[in-house]
């Protein structure tokens, strides 16, 4: 089936938010902190503006508590007189005219009384720079397998390094919106988010409301990437805290630089790996420091190392495991969401050890590989049995098959010998990811989904999943459509609004096609028996079926429900972090080929192929774009996208200084899908969005070491691999003399 | 100039094959104007900058970037949009998945609608470079090639076809 809003998005037709018709609106605009961490002690009206004409919101109009909730209740939607980070939001205008708003907004000035801040998570704070708990951590959490220090203790060979990686920001090319206006008593949020329910959660408590006094409905959404889990929820406390002062619409749409400079981005991240390996290559021991800077805020920190940790040993067997966690706090714009969630750090980091081993060991990296990748009946980390039946050796062997692997290493072995300035490289990185939320999370959220029989015979799937790009309408259509027998056309896919809307959670973690569509589809079997139908009919009986029950009960609604149970066998202990971190994990071999330049320290791609086991593929290209999406952000992370960083916020605001790869910077990225169908899965899908993106930055850095060779006096083992950075690793000497 | 009143200016233009007439602020952008003042939301903003392409119309039948694009400049010339195409005939992009969250696509469809109409442009180009000016985060862009290749050949296909019918049922 063709994306369904394909062609509506295609012909412009698409409303994102910032194309709603609206009348006799307002726009909204935020004044920030310029200063890291202090009391505020003054803001200044400049002259020159009528500030009558504006309406002004500060922390003091909060109707309720003031904090966004979502884990903790520590972020305020307003700073109260006090701010934590640059950026944060401290006053709140609205005027009919955009640039008006815009224009007065940037002149207002805030004095901040500074205190000491902490902006670099890797140093150790001084008692003036603690802010939380004693020593700014945010969270802690330990994996422990087996006895480290004793098998390290043991081990013939111990390798160490330490790798790191840089925030990276989104880049959902549709900017964050939202429009809150009233509709008698109930309080409506109109946005681009990827979880109506969290922004409900969010503002009940902030606006003194019940539930049902606030209705929150997703626009189409244009790009979300984890970027719209959290964030969402200030912007639409913002423009609600308006409208109630204002008794007007009030629209916030965020320009460029204030998205990238304001909203969260991807965790920057240091990890030390100290791992005993035997001479014939097999992992003896792995001690893992795992540490993320959080930013000034709570925030998703704690899920996101959460995932991190329970990644970071990699797709490998090993009966000796310590990994340790840590979210340090810094006065840093908060860091959030974003596709992965922790474990393309983790990745980094485990994959570029891989390959260090490896040169230390003499062993080529596909065998030091082989030898460790985890077989059925072994455990990861937490202790999970792994026993799906994938052949994760044979995942990576068609990876090696497809790329012709051996033939390029010896082909670039005689081009690098000639010639003067190129070197071609070739590196592979193998991993996995857990797909929904971890451990008991499913449990938690107790997801429901509806699909209503209507009168004319057609059924709606009510879900609060949202579609970003990624495909859930397409999806959810055929996934309703095959379980009843109906055509697309009989299937509508409901606005996830939540006055319409069960909770089926949030559209995250790769659930929405795994989890969220197999609810669909027990909603569809729950609807079928309330008809009076067996299970397996299909088709026109089925819509006969439910135009008779409309007969039968007018003025009902005939509603089936799915909700969410978890699959049998699944164990985990929130306390200790053993057991069933996931129900089922998607494994992966990515292939990257590069070309550095010695003149330009320019690294290219030359060529990409991304195998992966994912479950059922329900859709052909709809996954396939998934995977060439993720790797092209992978890449771009890897070699171009460098937050810069200055006071804790981002610098270069501009996608004129902050660089994506564009069509020309990316070969053909060849994708390749192997299917073990995974039983509780719909139709036997497991979750595909997030894992892209963990394996190309270790595949293309593992290429560039393979470049380079014995030029490098140092390995590659912090990304983005900029030009600048590489000439750092580069023996200047010995490159002179070779590209001379 | 006689026509500009109080900081504004009255211009007529060709938009979408119509003639039409504007007032416009000085300062304003040919994507502001399109966006909040005649309701073609279809051309979108998404760096402001001429980076992202995402604002891509045509002016006198060759892509800008219209957030670059004073109003006043297009005073006496035509201006297509993304509403201006038919479409029916957008299929390539389709199928091959060119479009996902759709907030770059009007600008990649307009710049891919150019190459399919002007063939020529590949003796010297790839398609990978005549697309490099349309920022895309989600399809790692070979939905986006794929596509642009996919409607240079229905467009050929439709050429010849109907260079084969009789001239009386050419239109």
């Amino acid at each position: 089936m063709k994306r369904r809003e394909g062609l509506s998005k295609l012909s412009g037709r698409e409303p994102y938010v910032d194309d709603l018709p609206l009348d006799d609106f307002l726009w909204g605009a935020t004044v920030r902190s310029p200063a890291p961490r202090g009391r505020i002690r003054d803001i200044r009206f400049p002259d020159g503006f009528d500030w009558s004409e504006f309406v002004i919101v500060d922390h003091r109009d909060i109707p309720g508590a003031n904090c966004v909730f979502l884990m903790e209740e520590d972020q305020p939607a307003l700073a109260p007189g006090y701010v934590r980070h640059v950026q944060e939001p401290v006053l709140l205008l609205a005027h009919p005219s955009r640039a008006e708003v815009r224009r007065a907004a940037s002149t207002i000035e805030i004095e901040v009384d500074p205190e000491p801040a902490i902006l670099d998570f890797r140093v150790p704070p001084e008692s003036e720079q603690i802010q939380y708990g004693d020593a700014n951590v945010i969270k802690r959490l330990e994996i422990v397998k087996g006895d480290v220090e004793q098998a390290l203790a043991e081990a013939p060979i111990i390798v160490e390094g330490v790798y790191e990686t840089g925030a990276q920001e989104h880049v959902y090319l549709e900017n964050q919106g939202m429009i809150a206006s009233l509709d008698g008593d109930v309080l409506v949020i109109q946005g681009s988010m990827q979880c109506p329910y969290y922004v409900v959660k969010a503002l009940a408590p902030l606006l003194d409301r019940d539930e049902d006094g606030l209705r929150v409905i997703q626009t189409p959404t244009g790009g979300g990437f984890g970027g719209k889990e959290e964030y969402p929820s200030t912007i639409a406390a913002h423009a609600a805290l308006l409208t109630l002062k204002a008794g007007r619409p009030v629209k916030i749409v965020y320009d460029r630089d204030e998205d990238m400079a304001a909203t969260t981005k991807r965790h920057p991240s240091r990890i030390r790996h100290r791992t005993g390996v035997a001479e014939d290559g097999r992992l003896l021991a792995q001690e893992i420091e795992f540490t993320l800077d959080a930013g000034a805020y709570v925030t998703l920190s704690p899920v996101v190392l959460s995932r991190g940790i329970i990644h970071a040993a990699g797709p490998y067997s090993c009966d000796h495991v310590h990994i340790l966690g840590r979210a340090m706090f810094t006065n840093r714009v908060p860091f959030g969401a974003f596709r992965g969630f922790g474990n393309p750090q983790g990745c980094f980091a485990i994959e570029r050890h891989m390959d260090v081993i490896a040169r230390r060991l003499g062993m080529s990296p596909v065998e030091l590989r082989r030898v460790n990748l985890l077989r059925d009946g072994q455990t990861t980390a937490t202790g999970q049995v792994i026993r799906d039946g994938t052949d994760r050796v044979a995942v990576m062997s068609r990876a090696l098959g497809l790329s012709r692997y051996r033939e390029k290493r010896e082909a670039h072995a005689e081009y690098n010998a000639g010639h003067p300035f190129l070197r071609r490289g070739i590196g592979l990185s193998t991993f996995y990811h857990g797909a929904g939320f971890t451990g008991a999370g499913e449990v938690y959220l107790d997801s429901r989904v509806h699909v209503a029989g209507l009168p004319e015979g057609k059924i709606e799937v009510r879900t609060a999943s949202t579609e970003m790009g990624q495909g859930m309408i397409t999806i959810f259509t055929q996934l309703a459509a095959d379980r009843l027998g109906l055509s697309a056309g009989e299937v509508i896919i409901a606005a996830p609004d939540t006055h319409r809307v069960p909770n089926s959670g949030p559209t995250v973690a790769s659930r929405t096609a795994m989890i969220v569509g197999h609810l669909v589809e027990k909603a569809c079997d729950d609807l079928r028996r309330q008809t009076g139908l067996v299970d397996s009919a299909r088709g026109k009986v089925v819509s006969a079926a439910i135009a008779a029950w409309h007969r039968e009960h007018e003025g009902e609604e005939l509603i089936g429900e799915g909700r969410y149970e978890q699959p049998p066998g699944i164990e985990w202990d929130e306390e200790t972090y053993r057991g069933d971190a996931y129900g089922t994990f998607a494994w992966a071999a990515h292939i990257a080929e590069v070309e550095v330049d010695l003149r330009t320290y320019a690294v290219r791609v030359l060529d990409y192929l991304a195998v992966q086991e994912v479950g059922r593929i329900l859709n052909e290209t709809l996954a396939r774009g998934q995977i060439q999406g993720g790797v092209a952000q992978g890449i771009g992370w890897a070699l171009l996208e460098e937050v810069v960083s200055r006071d804790g916020a981002m610098e270069n605001t501009q996608l004129t200084n902050y660089i994506i790869p564009t069509s020309g910077d990316l070969p053909p990225i060849r994708v390749d899908f192997l299917e073990n169908p995974y039983p509780y899965g719909a139709k036997g899908a497991k979750g595909i969005g997030e894992l892209p993106l963990n394996g190309p930055p270790p595949a293309v850095a593992n290429a560039v070491a393979d470049a380079l060779g014995d030029l490098l006096v140092e390995e590659p083992c912090a990304i983005p691999l900029t030009p600048e950075r590489l000439m750092e690793l580069l023996d200047a000497d010995a490159t002179d003399r070779r590209s001379a | 100039m006689s026509d500009l009143i109080d900081g504004r200016l009255e211009i007529r233009f060709t938009l979408n094959g119509e003639e039409v007439t504007a007032e416009i602020d000085l300062a304003e952008r040919l994507l502001d104007l399109l966006r909040y003042r005649v309701d073609l939301p279809g051309t979108k903003e998404g760096c402001a900058e001429g980076e992202c392409g995402a604002c891509t119309v045509f002016l006198d039948g060759l892509p800008v970037d219209s957030c670059l694009v004073p109003a006043l400049q297009v005073r006496g010339r035509r201006v297509d949009t993304i509403e201006s195409l038919d479409p029916s005939r957008l299929d390539p992009f389709l199928r091959t998945g060119a479009t996902q969250c759709g907030a770059c696509t009007p600008g990649v469809v307009m710049t891919g609608v150019w190459v399919r109409d002007h063939p020529e442009l590949l003796e010297k180009h790839t398609i990978r470079e005549l697309m490099a000016g349309n920022l895309c985060r989600c399809t790692g862009y070979d939905g986006i090639v794929e596509g642009v290749e996919a409607a240079l050949k229905d467009e050929e296909a439709r050429r010849q076809s109907e260079t084969r019918l009789p001239p009386s049922a050419r239109e």
